[in-house]
């Protein structure tokens, strides 16, 4: 097992042009669950690939076990790693598919067959082992690649979405299985998304990507509770965080802490509320409008509420946010600031 | 640790020297040809001299010997008539029937398809003893126009094929749409089908075209008369009189006639080769 | 009137017999009468004593078949045919797999370089023989002039390329080959573009070298690709005779012929139309087992 770790590292693919990658400093723990989450384009798996060593960096260091690893060819580096697509050998079956890192890495040959046995059990795919990879289920077919990848005891596992080509149900199912899978095997693992979902439920942490720049690093938690910028604030959550300006800073708050005025006891911001549209969600109801009065009037808003009171559509409601909810972020750098006092009329 | 960067950066030399010597072998003739057109005989028939240069002024001779003195321009005008006609005639006939073959006939529309795509396998060096009887009982014999009956026997069957990918790309809902919206079956493909499918049909002239250029066999076995020749006989059979080569002319003929074909074939060559690996790749 | 429910009609595919007739009758009625009439006229004329020039024709029987299997030239011809093909071929899939493996990723010049590598497919059969036949001339060769001034030759002494047997059939084979390694090249190309690049990228994390991914997982990922290419590149082979007809128009005493280039000597040039046609029919063979290897690969496709 080991570390990841990653100094100003930088990729540019045309020069003169904005970095796909630029100047990510992170390290890993060991044995972490960490998962690169962003936008398409955000640099997320360009990251993975120069780590994977499959990209050259333009600058900076990478570091597996604390031994820079720039120079290394990616079968040199220690890792495994599932692709997209998974990537599997179409033209061998499932045993070969999974002996192939033993055979190129030159294992004993005698130790294949005991090796690809006991990863296939690990994953449950004894079975299909004499099976070519366009007989499989989409399930199978990670199976086999997450398989392939454990085969050699890598000490590092890199996953580029995984779960992007299942279907919604089988996605769920699968994400369960990943999160098991590592629990039990403990191997530092890096985990390319762009779905927030699995972010929030997978991640030990997360580092926000956007146009290859670390927006954020830090547990789920952290993340959501307390974005570092307007962009991860938006990016996480759905429906996303409500941003209005007021004066020299953005503040936010999310959907779900926008509630009627009335049932709030603490100190508070108070709108008006004018309903447009409401969703019925079995458990919750999103509704959408506008505020109304004052500066804000006009102002687009989501409220996200548990069932209980009935909303009509053309309402005006007297609405409030606690003030412990509120996020403040500088207007022109768009980061975060300390909470301060602000006119709201 | 630097071996790595040393072993892409030795594979790269390697990839760039085999592309270096491949694209001089391959294509030094025609190199050859340009250079032969410009030299003056006494320097193409010196043993002694460097045959890659010039060592003598450049010369024009060759060139008007060709355009005065031949009927060179007379085959390329036969070539390009013979061309457009075929053209059109396989067009006439490849269209429809590849339009049938995908949307009418179903499951064994493609078999159908499959057929005719074998019989563009089928060589003019096989045909061309039968043919010659055809062509002479037809009375076409020593006249550009037993090619032109000829040539689509081997242009219609690929032209079907090609046209058979291509119409198969189009979505069915954009006829049915058609249809719907008050055209025929016929109208629907008249007025939908064609205009979507330009590029595909372009991508058949050319192909005609340049096949029709190509052709050695039928028209070396057809046609006798110096002035009926298309430009691929021509210039073999009657530049040479008797055992004379006239080296520097026939060089200029061979490039003048091939770089625009060439030019042609290169711009539709991915869908050429597309028709050919048609299976292959999914 | 029958009872029942009413036939509904849709407008859906084979509901149209008639419009499908009507348009692919006119090309299926062409391709019969102009590839499948001959081709009946051809297998009829070998049993027969058909001449130019002559009207009367008789049924003959095996009689041709029998006199042209005598026949030392054409048992050289086949030879030759088959020798010229598997050549060319081997030297076409080594040559042109490197090729495409070379041309794969983009450089700057990439166009041109294409177009030049392909100037020899594109470009007429019979114009770039003639091409190579000045520079295999007895005298003026190219070729010789650099062996001379390597000193592998004293000059006045030097080969004859097209004019000694064994150096006309090498001859003759390294134009096949010029000719045929790029269609062969664009063929594995496309084949190669095809493989996700995903694939060579999961082998090189999975441990295997240059070596390993191209023969464990590249060549077999391409393999029906290299098949196409080499059907093809088969028939124009094994079926050409521009490029014997110039070079060598079958020469030095018969060492060049092969069956096409035989069957146009015999039956047009000899005027004995029935013997050509029975020396053609000989390439039927290779012709049937070719098509039967891409229906094949074609059903295999559909399968998969």
């Amino acid at each position: 097992m080991a570390v990841v770790e990653t100094r100003n590292l930088t990729k540019v693919f045309k020069q003169g042009e904005l970095g796909a990658v630029n100047n990510v400093n992170l390290k890993t723990r060991e044995g972490e669950f960490l998962v690169f989450l962003g936008p398409s384009g955000s640099g997320k798996t360009t990251l993975l690939r120069m780590i994977a060593g499959l990209e050259m960096p333009t600058a900076g260091e990478i570091l597996i076990g604390d031994q820079v690893v720039n120079h290394l060819a990616p079968r040199e580096r220690r890792i495994a790693m599932v692709f997209q697509s998974y990537a599997l050998y179409p033209h061998l079956s499932v045993y070969k598919n999974i002996a192939f890192p033993l055979k190129a890495q030159k294992v004993k040959k005698e130790l294949h067959k005991e090796k690809v046995e006991w990863a296939a059990s690990l994953l449950g795919i004894s079975s299909l082992l004499h099976r070519k990879p366009r007989e499989l289920s989409g399930g199978e077919r990670q199976r086999v690649a997450l398989a392939r990848a454990i085969v050699r005891e890598p000490s590092v596992f890199l996953l580029d979405e995984p779960l992007s080509n299942l279907d919604a149900k089988l996605r769920l199912s699968a994400r369960e299985e990943l999160e098991r899978f590592h629990r039990r095997i403990g191997t530092t693992t890096i985990y390319v998304t762009h779905d927030q979902v699995e972010a929030m439920a997978m991640g030990d942490r997360i580092v926000v990507l956007n146009k290859g720049v670390v927006h954020h690093f830090g547990t789920p938690k952290e993340v959501y509770d307390e974005p570092a910028d307007t962009f991860v604030a938006t990016f996480l959550g759905s429906p996303p965080m409500n941003l209005i300006e007021n004066g020299d800073v953005i503040v936010g708050f999310r959907p779900e802490h926008f509630r009627l005025s009335e049932t709030l006891d603490e100190a508070k911001v108070t709108f008006k509320f004018h309903v447009e549209n409401v969703e019925y969600l079995g458990a919750e109801y999103i509704l959408s409008g506008s505020l109304l009065g004052g500066r804000f009037e006009g102002k687009e808003v989501i409220a996200r509420l548990l069932l209980g009171h009935a909303y009509e559509p053309g309402t005006t409601y007297e609405f409030a946010v606690p003030e412990r909810h509120l996020k403040f972020f500088d207007r022109s750098t768009e980061k975060r600031v300390e909470a301060r006092a602000l006119t709201w009329q | 640790m630097m071996k790595t960067g040393f072993r892409e950066h030795g594979s790269r030399i390697t990839k760039g020297l085999v592309l270096f010597i491949s694209t001089v072998l391959l294509a030094f003739p025609f190199y050859w040809m340009l250079i032969a057109t410009f030299k003056q005989n006494l320097d193409l028939y010196t043993v002694e001299n460097n045959p890659f240069i010039l060592n003598a002024k450049p010369t024009l001779d060759h060139l008007r010997l060709l355009f005065n003195e031949t009927r060179y321009v007379r085959w390329l005008g036969n070539t390009a008539l013979v061309g457009v006609i075929v053209v059109v005639i396989t067009l006439l006939l490849a269209i429809p029937a590849a339009y049938a073959l995908t949307r009418l006939a179903g499951r064994w529309g493609q078999r159908l398809g499959i057929g005719i795509f074998l019989t563009y396998l089928v060589p003019p060096t096989l045909l061309f003893i039968p043919l010659s009887r055809v062509v002479a009982l037809l009375g076409l014999q020593d006249t550009i126009w037993s090619v032109v009956l000829v040539y689509p026997s081997f242009t219609v069957p690929f032209s079907i094929w090609l046209l058979m990918a291509f119409f198969k790309s189009i979505p069915r809902e954009l006829e049915d749409a058609a249809m719907v919206d008050g055209l025929t079956r016929f109208g629907a493909f008249v007025k939908m089908v064609i205009p979507i499918s330009i590029s595909g049909i372009l991508t058949v002239v050319i192909f005609t075209f340049t096949l029709v250029t190509q052709e050695f066999v039928y028209a070396l076995t057809f046609i006798s008369p110096e002035s009926q020749q298309m430009v691929g006989v021509g210039i073999p059979i009657f530049l040479v009189r008797g055992d004379v080569y006239f080296w520097g002319s026939l060089m200029a003929a061979c490039l003048i006639a091939s770089l625009p074909i060439a030019f042609l074939y290169n711009l539709f060559l991915d869908r050429f080769i597309a028709g050919f690996t048609v299976g292959a790749i999914k | 009137m029958a009872i029942g429910a009413p036939k509904i009609k849709s407008i859906g595919a084979a509901q149209s017999p008639l419009l499908g007739a009507a348009m692919f009758g006119p090309a299926v009625l062409y391709i019969v009468l102009v590839i499948g009439a001959p081709f009946v006229l051809a297998v009829f004329y070998a049993f027969s004593d058909a001449r130019i020039g002559s009207s009367g024709l008789h049924f003959v029987g095996l009689e041709n078949f029998r006199s042209i299997l005598q026949s030392p030239s054409f048992r050289t011809a086949l030879k030759n045919s088959i020798v010229f093909t598997v050549c060319a071929q081997a030297i076409v899939v080594v040559c042109s797999g490197t090729l495409s493996i070379a041309l794969e990723k983009p450089f700057r010049g990439r166009g041109l370089v294409r177009f030049l590598i392909l100037l020899p497919w594109v470009a007429p059969v019979s114009l770039g023989s003639i091409g190579w036949k000045w520079i295999l001339d007895s005298i003026y060769s190219v070729i010789t002039w650099v062996l001379v001034w390597l000193h592998f030759f004293k000059p006045y002494n030097t080969p004859m390329w097209l004019g000694e047997p064994h150096l006309a059939m090498a001859s003759v084979i390294l134009v096949h080959c010029w000719r045929l390694i790029p269609f062969s090249t664009v063929v594995m190309l496309a084949g190669r573009t095809a493989i996700p690049k995903e694939i060579p990228e999961a082998a090189a994390i999975d441990g295997a070298g240059f070596w390993r991914t191209l023969f464990q997982i590249n060549l077999p990922m391409m393999l029906p690709i290299i098949n196409v290419a080499v059907l093809f590149g088969t028939i124009f082979t094994f079926t050409d005779m521009t490029v014997v007809y110039i070079l060598t128009a079958g020469g030095p005493f018969d060492s060049t012929q092969t069956l096409p280039s035989l069957a146009f000597a015999t039956g047009i040039q000899g005027s004995d139309l029935a013997a050509g046609a029975a020396i053609s029919l000989f390439l039927v063979p290779v012709l049937v087992l070719i098509a039967y290897l891409m229906l094949r690969m074609a059903h295999r496709a559909e399968v998969v």
